[in-house]
């Protein structure tokens, strides 16, 4: 399964990364990195960090301390839509969708930083504004078809269940076309078969996209399956690193985070 | 005239010659519709049969098909055909195991299939079936790190294909001319209920000859439409969209995805169509669910449209004389302001024939569609007599007959009650099984269907039963136990029903009543009740029951046949009949066998002249505790009709 994939060099290098909120020290000297074509977890217990961490990897937050590189090109305060246009895309932990709009329309809007006309040429919908929408629409289509939800991409997403919701938003991150996805908890509060799906797809996009994938997520199952390497974090310090197995056997992780291992 | 076109193949040169232009599939992709010509497709069939030969295909071989509705796979058999070679469509939600057996029965070589899900099942299977060396998947996605030599994309096969046909150019003209209409066109396994499933060979000129006939009957042409959505394995979508697709030259449209149907319906708007009763409900279940969600004004004026509908819809459709002028205007306003947008919303605007079969459809349900001026029509047939055994014809439905037999097609009743055929669309033979094919086909060549029946007045037949289910009352008139036990759940307040009758001078019947549509009716008549059994014994509820049962008895007076049959006495039971109990099979039929035994005591009391009975049962309650309930049954006088009388009340 994992053949074909070729992990390449680092796509995204975190350094020394701190950051905090008044008193709260969110993040402390965090420093790890994804590389191209990996699936990368960060796996910690509630206030570790870990949505910090990808709010800083996507420009919402910006640290106090260190720096993080995309493509070998450093930055410390970046903004979100920066970040979206150098190709990083991301997911919510609670669904932040459109809901009153349907599925199709979300999925657009995922397209909207690589559409060139303006405002006054898309109203008039005529030569180049109608050309790009239609090459546009035609990306989503794949997406639609990738992610398999032909039959409710004329729905409202509010009409939807929990688990499509989810699927819809990966979608609309896929619609970007990024090179680097942040998934926040993708899977949380879905059920068994929902998970099985959702994995699947993110394999999937993985393998077939070469997409590299920072995925947050507590199902530790789900975890270990699907991710190359783990990170794993504690009141903001990163406490190890490395391969699923590795970090399932760290006597500090097994301490602050797994449980005692059977 | 010149001679026509005998075998699949050349009928597929022909649509080509004759209407190179017009559209003979459509497929969703990516949201968009796309469109192959008749010329289009008889070169992709080409390259096909080209590549399939290249790979070692040969006269005679069986290849498997296995997927969803995909012009690609319906090209693949077209392809086999063309090199004399026989295609088997499977169930594609079949399991490994299910597929095993078909693999090694038709002693498979080759497989086309649609995608990972099917491609994964046959790697499964493969050291069971060491014959099987060909894959072929449409759909690559997932499949890039398999490596298995004996997967080959379906691009590869085309390229394969192409370069077959450049070295052999004649290549497949000749093979066309080797076809002969008495070669096997398809092997179509029957589900059977009993033992494992039978291959039926159906071949070119069966097929070919009943379609000609479907064709004509219904006058279609190549601007027709279907949408096919039935699983390709199963007989009917052989022969309404592939047979007929070659014959009149009418678009196949095959739907986005299996979950997608409903809007492609609605996008495509076939010009005809085809579903099992099942289809139909869900259909108009939803219909009403959303019509009771929407707000009052559309609510009121879509029951009073209906009711109008109701009451003139249908004769409307057979073009009935004698319907008022007031009601025809009313039934016009209806058409623009309820009935079309309706079947707009459900993709049947455009329906000129559309067909139910394999069960019973419910009168409610087919009144309905029927009353909207949807041509909706009954039909009789199985695997191995190319379905079409009887068809209503337009203008001449009956609910309760599947029509006169169609041109070509002799039917005749056995003594036992079953019905016989002998058809040109008669099966050559079950595959591989002689014993099989000599037990279903005498020596006169008439096909044993193992389903009761016979001719009404008009002669149509009424498929009444299983026939091994069939057995005589004393005086030797017909019993059909199932068709009276439908007949009783057809209406809304009974859930179940057993008739008793075999070897008696008369019918009786148990009843469970629907506790759920009896509690509402209960309800709105302020009647107070704590639960099944008291609902069941009270006299107001019997009241009811009887009411239902005695507009059977008139129904069934009108039929000479049954008439007798009759039912008349009855109780209601004062338990509902469970499969815990073993009183239900687990798919919810009656035991009826068994429910007798178990319940001999109030049968005798049916049987005798007492007015009620008392009975202790045993039952299971669901935490697997048992225990006993009593009741005092009340045993119901039904009246019955005489013939005469019945046409009055009518």
């Amino acid at each position: 399964m994992m053949g074909g994939r070729k992990i390449g060099r680092a796509i995204l290098e975190i350094d020394d990364v701190s950051l905090a909120f008044g008193g709260v020290v969110a993040l402390q000297g965090v420093s790890f990195d994804v590389r191209e074509h990996e699936i990368r977890a960060i796996i910690g217990p509630n206030g570790a960090g870990k949505s910090s961490m990808l709010n800083v990897i996507n420009g919402v937050y910006h640290p106090h301390q260190g720096t993080v590189a995309f493509k070998g090109r450093k930055r410390r305060n970046v903004d979100p839509h920066e970040a979206a246009r150098q190709g990083i895309a991301r997911t919510f932990q609670n669904i932040a969708l459109f809901r009153g709009m349907t599925v199709l329309d979300n999925i657009m809007t995922g397209r909207n930083l690589k559409m060139k006309c303006n405002f006054l040429q898309q109203a008039v919908y005529w030569g180049p504004a109608r050309r790009e929408e239609l090459e546009h629409r035609a990306k989503v289509e794949a997406v639609i078809d990738f992610l398999e939800i032909q039959h409710i991409r004329k729905t409202p997403v509010g009409r939807l269940p929990y688990g499509l919701q989810k699927r819809v938003e990966l979608a609309r991150a896929l619609a970007a076309e990024p090179e680097l996805l942040l998934l926040d908890e993708p899977m949380a509060g879905m059920n068994l078969e929902e998970k099985q799906d959702m994995s699947r797809f993110v394999l999937d996009v993985n393998d077939q996209m070469g997409t590299s994938i920072v995925l947050i997520e507590h199902d530790m199952s789900v975890v270990m399956d699907l991710s190359d390497r783990v990170v794993v974090l504690d009141y903001g310090r990163k406490i190890a690193d490395g391969t699923p197995d590795e970090v399932r056997n760290n006597r500090g992780v097994i301490d602050a985070y797994l449980g005692v291992a059977h | 005239m010149t001679e026509q076109p005998d075998t699949f193949p050349r009928l597929l040169l022909h649509q080509a010659k004759v209407r190179p232009d017009r559209p003979a599939f459509r497929e969703k992709d990516l949201g968009i519709w796309q469109t192959w010509t008749w010329a289009q497709i008889a070169g992709e069939v080409r390259i096909l049969a080209c590549g399939l030969a290249a790979r070692g295909f040969e006269r005679g071989d069986r290849l498997a098909v296995i997927g969803d509705n995909r012009p690609r796979l319906y090209w693949a058999m077209m392809a086999a055909q063309a090199l004399g070679g026989v295609p088997v469509p499977l169930y594609q939600d079949a399991v490994a195991a299910e597929m095993a057996f078909v693999l090694q029965d038709a002693d498979i070589g080759f497989a086309v299939v649609e995608d990972q899900e099917q491609v994964d099942k046959l790697l499964e299977v493969l050291p069971q079936c060491p014959r099987l060396k060909h894959i072929f998947f449409d759909d690559p996605r997932g499949l890039r790190h398999y490596g298995q030599a004996e997967l080959t994309a379906f691009e590869d096969l085309q390229a394969a294909g192409r370069g077959f046909a450049q070295g052999n150019p004649d290549f497949f003209s000749d093979e066309l001319g080797k076809g002969r209409p008495s070669d096997v066109a398809v092997i179509l396994y029957t589900s059977g209920t009993t033992g494992q499933p039978k291959g039926v060979s159906q071949t070119h000129a069966a097929m070919i000859q009943t379609a000609r006939v479907l064709v004509a009957f219904d006058g279609f042409t190549d601007k027709d439409d279907i949408l096919c959505y039935l699983p390709m394995a199963w007989v009917g979508d052989f022969l309404y969209s592939y047979a007929q697709m070659h014959i009149a030259g009418f678009c196949l449209n095959c739907p986005e995805s299996p979950d997608t149907v409903m809007t492609d319906l609605r996008e495509i708007g076939p010009t005809y169509y085809f579903g099992p009763p099942r289809v139909y409900e869900s259909i108009l279940t939803q219909v009403m669910i959303r019509i009771e969600d929407a707000g009052w004004i559309k609510r009121r004026m879509f029951h009073s449209f209906m009711a109008v509908a109701k009451r003139v819809g249908m004769g409307i459709l057979e073009g009935k004389p004698g319907i008022p002028l007031k009601d025809r205007l009313l039934y016009r306003l209806g058409e623009i302001l309820v009935y079309g947008p309706l079947k707009n919303v459900l993709g049947m605007s455009r329906i000129r024939v559309a067909y139910t079969g394999g069960e019973a459809i419910g009168p409610d349900l087919f009144d309905f569609y029927r009353s909207i001026g949807i041509n909706l029509k009954q039909l009789y047939g199985m695997t191995e007599t190319c379905v079409t055994v009887c068809m209503h014809a337009s203008g001449d439905v009956k609910l309760e007959t599947v029509g006169p037999p169609m041109p070509g097609v002799e039917v005749r009743i056995a003594d036992s009650g079953e019905v016989l055929v002998r058809s040109p669309g008669l099966m050559k033979e079950y595959y591989r099984r002689p014993d099989a094919t000599r037990e279903a086909i005498d020596a006169e060549g008439f096909f044993h269907t193992g389903d009761a029946g016979y001719f009404d007045a008009r002669g149509h037949l009424k498929i009444i039963d299983r026939a091994k289910d069939v057995g005589k009352l004393a005086d030797g008139t017909l019993f059909a136990p199932k068709y009276l036990e439908n007949k009783l759940k057809f209406f809304p307040y009974i859930k179940e029903a057993v008739c008793f009758g075999q070897g008696r001078d008369k019918v009786c019947a148990f009843i469970n009543i629907d506790t759920a549509a009896i509690g509402n009716w209960a309800e709105r008549r302020n009647l107070p009740y704590s639960g099944y059994a008291d609902l069941a014994s009270q006299p107001a509820v019997l009241d009811l029951v009887r009411d239902c049962v005695e507009k059977a008895n008139r129904d069934l007076a009108q039929d000479p046949t049954l008439a007798n049959s009759q039912i008349r006495r009855f109780l209601v039971l004062h338990k509902e009949l469970e499969a815990d109990d073993g009183e239900l099979t687990r798919t919810r039929k009656v035991r009826r066998r068994h429910i007798g035994d178990k319940y001999a005591v109030l049968v005798d009391a049916l049987y005798s002249d007492k007015a009620s009975c008392f009975v202790v049962t045993q039952m299971r309650f669901e935490d697997g505790r048992t225990g006993t309930v009593s009741a005092d049954l009340q045993i119901v006088e039904a009246k019955t009709f005489s013939a005469a009388a019945a046409r009055k009340a009518a």
